[in-house]
C-alpha cells in the first residue's frame, strides 16, 4: 500500500467516509461536464427529484459533437443541435456555468479547464470523460466517471471509489531533439502495456518530466487512460505554479501566497512509498508510431512491424488482429507508409505548444497533394493566441485546413471522419479499430511535428531529418 | 429486438442465464458502441447498436448476431475488456442487448465501475478457465446459475468460484450499487468536507 505519495495525500484530504460496501466516498473539488456523457445524468437527477448540490463546483462547455467548418446555429447535424440544446438549457436550469461557442473560453474541456486556471493542485477532478487524467500534470487527482458518476457527482460532489494503487514511472534523463512528450508516453505504454494500469494511479516522476513544459505533461498524463491508468499525475513545481498565475479562476492576491504554501506541501515525500516503481531512460526514446489497433502497439519511427514470434503470447492475439486490420505485414517498416489524412488537434496534442511545434516544421513547406491536412486548435483561447502570432497562417499557407475549436476527428462525432480504408496520421490519442469514424479506417498515432512531417512528405517520415 | 427492456432495481443475488462468447483482449468500447451512437440525449436506443461495426465485419456471424445467442444474457471476455472511453453506452448498449452479467479475465477501470453504477456485475476468473468456458461455448449451450452470496457459478457440466471486488459484491446484495441515496446519506459530513477543504477559501475567483 502506498504512503505519503501525493496521491495518499491528496486522496485522503478529499475522503468523506468508507461506505457500507467498503469503498471510500471522495469529495470531488471541481467536476467539468460536456453535452455528451451528461444529459443522461441530469434526466436522472430529474428522475429522483434530486438537485445539483455545489453548482458553483460544476463547469460546462461543449467540444465532442461541434462542427469544426461552420458553427453557426442552428448546427447542420440536427442531433448535434439537440445534444448542445439540451446541455444549455440544463446549465440554465442548474445554474452551472457554461463557456459555449463564442464565449472565448469554448474548447475541449481538458484543454479549457487548465487554461482558466480552474484545474489546480491538490484538487480532486471528475469529468465524464477518460482523458480526465490530464489534470494530473498539475498535481491534482482526476478521473474519468461514467453518465451515472455524473449524476451521482451533480447530487452529492463526492464519488463512489476504491482507492488506487501507485506506481511512479521514473523517467531519467531527457527528451532528445525531434522527441516530444507524445513520443514519451507512448514509448511508456509499449512498455508496460496496456492494462498494465488498471487499479493503479501513475506517477510521472524524474528529471526527464520535470524538464517537460505543463502542455508536455498535460499531454503524459492525457494518455495514462491508454496504459490502463484510469488516473495520472505529475507533483507540481514552480513551472506548474507559474502556469496558473494570474489564470481568470486562480487565486489573487492575499490567497496566492496561501495557495503556494499549501500546493508545495503536496508533492509525494521522498521516503513515501510505492506499490510499484518502473525506470526508464528518456533520451533512449526516439519518434514514435503506433502500427496496430491499441495505443500500446507502436515503434520507433526506424523499427519494423513485429514479428509474431516477437510478442509475448499475451500480445499475440491483438497483434494478428492488427496486422489484418491495418493491413500490414509483420516484420515491414513504419517509415514511408503513405498516410490519406493528416489530424492535428486533440486534448492530448490541441494545445498552442503543439501548434507551435508543428508551424515551425511546416514554415515554407507544403503538405503533400494526395494529403488532406486539417488542424482543430483545443480552445477557441488558443485560436486566437495561435492567430496572433499567424501560426494559423502558416498552417494554411502549406496546405493545412485552419479549423474551429473541437474534439473533431479524435473520435469522430461531428463531420470530420475517415472515408473507408484511408490512413490517418494523428496526433490523437486512440487508434481503436474505427475510432475515426469508418469502421475500416486506419489511423496512426504519433506527435504533431510527426504529423506535420507526414503531411509534407505523404508518408511516415523522420520528422528530425526536416529540423534544422 | 426483444422484450422489453427493464432496467435491474434494488438487491442483485442471482442472476441465471445461458452465456455468449466474445473471443478477444483490449476490446475497446468504441467497438462495443461506436462514438456516433453517443449522439443521443438517453440510452433507450443503444442495444440494437451493441458492436454495430464489428457486426457488420463479420455479416451475420459475430456472436451478437448468432440465432442460438438471442437469449444470451452473461457476457464471457477475455482480457481488458471495455478499455479506451468512458461512456457509459458501452455497458448500457450491452444491457440493453440483454447482457445482465459479465464474466472475464480483466476489466478497465471506468468501464468496470460504469458496469457496477448501472447493476451489472462483473466477475473475473483466470486465463485458462476463461478460455474452458469459451471453447465450451463453441459447441454447446452454457446456461450458468451465478449466485453473488457464494460467488460462484454452477452449471451441469461446470463450476466455478468467481472473483468479484468485495466492495462490488456487498453493493449488489445489499442495492446499494445504485448509490445516490447512499451517497447523500452522509450531507452533513460532505458539507463538513466542502468547508475543510483548503482551496475552497482561497479560490475566491472560482466560478
Amino acid at each position: 500500500m502506498s504512503q505519503d505519495t501525493l496521491f495518499d495525500k491528496v486522496w485522503d484530504l478529499h475522503k468523506v467516509s468508507t461506505l457500507p460496501g467498503g469503498s471510500d466516498q471522495i469529495f470531488i473539488g471541481l467536476h467539468l461536464i460536456h453535452e455528451v456523457t451528461s444529459p443522461q445524468a441530469f434526466g436522472a437527477l430529474k428522475d429522483k427529484n434530486l438537485k445539483v448540490k455545489f453548482p458553483e463546483r460544476t463547469v460546462a462547455t461543449v467540444d465532442h459533437i461541434v462542427p469544426t467548418d461552420n458553427q453557426s446555429r442552428p448546427f447542420k447535424d440536427n442531433l448535434a443541435e439537440q445534444m448542445i440544446e439540451t446541455l444549455e438549457k440544463n446549465c440554465l436550469e442548474h445554474k452551472i456555468r457554461f463557456f459555449n461557442i463564442g464565449s472565448g473560453n469554448q474548447g475541449i474541456v481538458h484543454v479549457v479547464a487548465p487554461e482558466l486556471g480552474l484545474t489546480q493542485p491538490g484538487m480532486s477532478i471528475a469529468c465524464g470523460d477518460s482523458h480526465t487524467s490530464t489534470h494530473g500534470a498539475f498535481g491534482s487527482i482526476a478521473f474519468g466517471i461514467g453518465t451515472s458518476q455524473v449524476r451521482d457527482v451533480l447530487a452529492s460532489q463526492t464519488l463512489a471509489m476504491n482507492k488506487l494503487k501507485v506506481r511512479q514511472i521514473w523517467c531519467d534523463n531527457k527528451l532528445s531533439k525531434g522527441v516530444y512528450a507524445k513520443d514519451l508516453v507512448l514509448h511508456i505504454i509499449n512498455k508496460l502495456g496496456v492494462k498494465a494500469g488498471v487499479g493503479f494511479a501513475y506517477e510521472f516522476a524524474g528529471p526527464a518530466i520535470h524538464e517537460l513544459s505543463m502542455e508536455e505533461r498535460m499531454t503524459i498524463c492525457n494518455m495514462s487512460i491508454e496504459g490502463g491508468a484510469r488516473c495520472g499525475y505529475i507533483n507540481p513545481d514552480e513551472k506548474t505554479f507559474s502556469y496558473i498565475k494570474n489564470k481568470l479562476c486562480a487565486p489573487k492576491d492575499g490567497h496566492w501566497d496561501k495557495a503556494l504554501i499549501w500546493w508545495k506541501s503536496l508533492k509525494s515525500d521522498e521516503n513515501s512509498i510505492y506499490d510499484d516503481v518502473i525506470k526508464l531512460d528518456a533520451s533512449k526514446v526516439e519518434p514514435t508510431v503506433t502500427w496496430g489497433i491499441t495505443p500500446g502497439q507502436s515503434i520507433s519511427i526506424n523499427q519494423q512491424i513485429p514479428l509474431l514470434d516477437d510478442l509475448s503470447p499475451n500480445d499475440k492475439l491483438v497483434a494478428k488482429e492488427a496486422y489484418e486490420y491495418m493491413s500490414f505485414k509483420p516484420g515491414q517498416l513504419i517509415k514511408d507508409t503513405p498516410v490519406d489524412v493528416c489530424f492535428i488537434g486533440s486534448c492530448t496534442n490541441g494545445r498552442i505548444s503543439d501548434l507551435r511545434v508543428a508551424a515551425q516544421v511546416l514554415k515554407d513547406k507544403k503538405v503533400s497533394k494526395n494529403v488532406k491536412a486539417f488542424v482543430v486548435p483545443g480552445s477557441e483561447k488558443v485560436a486566437t493566441e495561435a492567430k496572433q502570432e499567424g501560426i494559423d497562417k502558416i498552417f494554411e499557407n502549406s496546405g493545412f485546413q485552419w479549423r474551429e475549436p473541437g474534439c473533431s476527428m479524435c473520435l469522430a462525432m461531428n463531420s470530420d471522419k475517415l472515408i473507408g480504408n484511408q490512413v490517418s496520421a494523428s496526433s490523437s490519442n486512440r487508434n481503436f479499430k474505427g475510432r475515426q469514424g469508418s469502421p475500416n479506417g486506419r489511423t496512426l498515432l504519433m506527435s504533431p511535428a510527426m504529423v506535420a512531417a507526414a503531411a509534407i512528405n505523404g508518408k511516415v517520415s523522420d520528422v528530425r531529418e526536416l529540423l534544422n | 429486438m426483444k422484450t422489453e427492456f427493464k432496467p435491474p432495481i434494488g438487491k442483485i443475488s442471482n442472476i441465471n442465464g445461458q452465456c455468449i462468447s466474445l473471443i478477444g483482449n483490449d476490446i475497446d468500447t468504441d467497438r462495443i458502441i461506436p462514438a456516433r451512437f453517443l449522439k443521443c440525449v438517453n440510452f433507450d436506443s443503444l442495444g440494437e447498436s451493441v458492436f454495430e461495426d464489428d457486426r457488420k465485419t463479420f455479416k451475420g456471424k459475430h456472436p451478437f448476431d448468432l440465432e442460438e445467442n438471442k437469449n444470451a444474457s452473461i457476457l464471457v471476455v477475455n482480457s481488458n475488456f471495455g478499455c479506451g472511453s468512458s461512456r457509459e453506452h458501452a455497458p448500457q448498449a450491452l444491457m440493453r442487448w440483454g447482457i445482465k452479467a459479465i464474466i472475464g479475465e480483466s476489466f478497465a477501470d471506468i468501464f468496470y465501475s460504469n458496469c457496477i453504477a448501472i447493476g451489472i456485475p462483473c466477475f473475473t476468473l483466470p486465463k485458462n478457465l476463461i478460455e474452458e468456458i469459451q471453447n465450451y461455448c463453441l459447441n454447446q449451450f452454457l446456461f450458468l446459475e451465478i449466485d453473488l452470496k457464494k460467488s460462484l457459478a454452477k452449471s451441469t457440466d461446470l463450476n466455478f468460484n468467481l472473483e468479484i471486488k468485495e466492495s462490488s459484491r456487498k453493493m449488489f446484495l445489499s442495492g446499494e450499487w445504485d448509490g445516490t441515496l447512499t451517497l447523500l446519506e452522509n450531507e452533513n459530513l460532505i458539507e463538513n468536507k466542502f468547508t475543510q477543504l483548503p482551496y475552497i477559501k482561497f479560490n475566491t475567483n472560482f466560478i
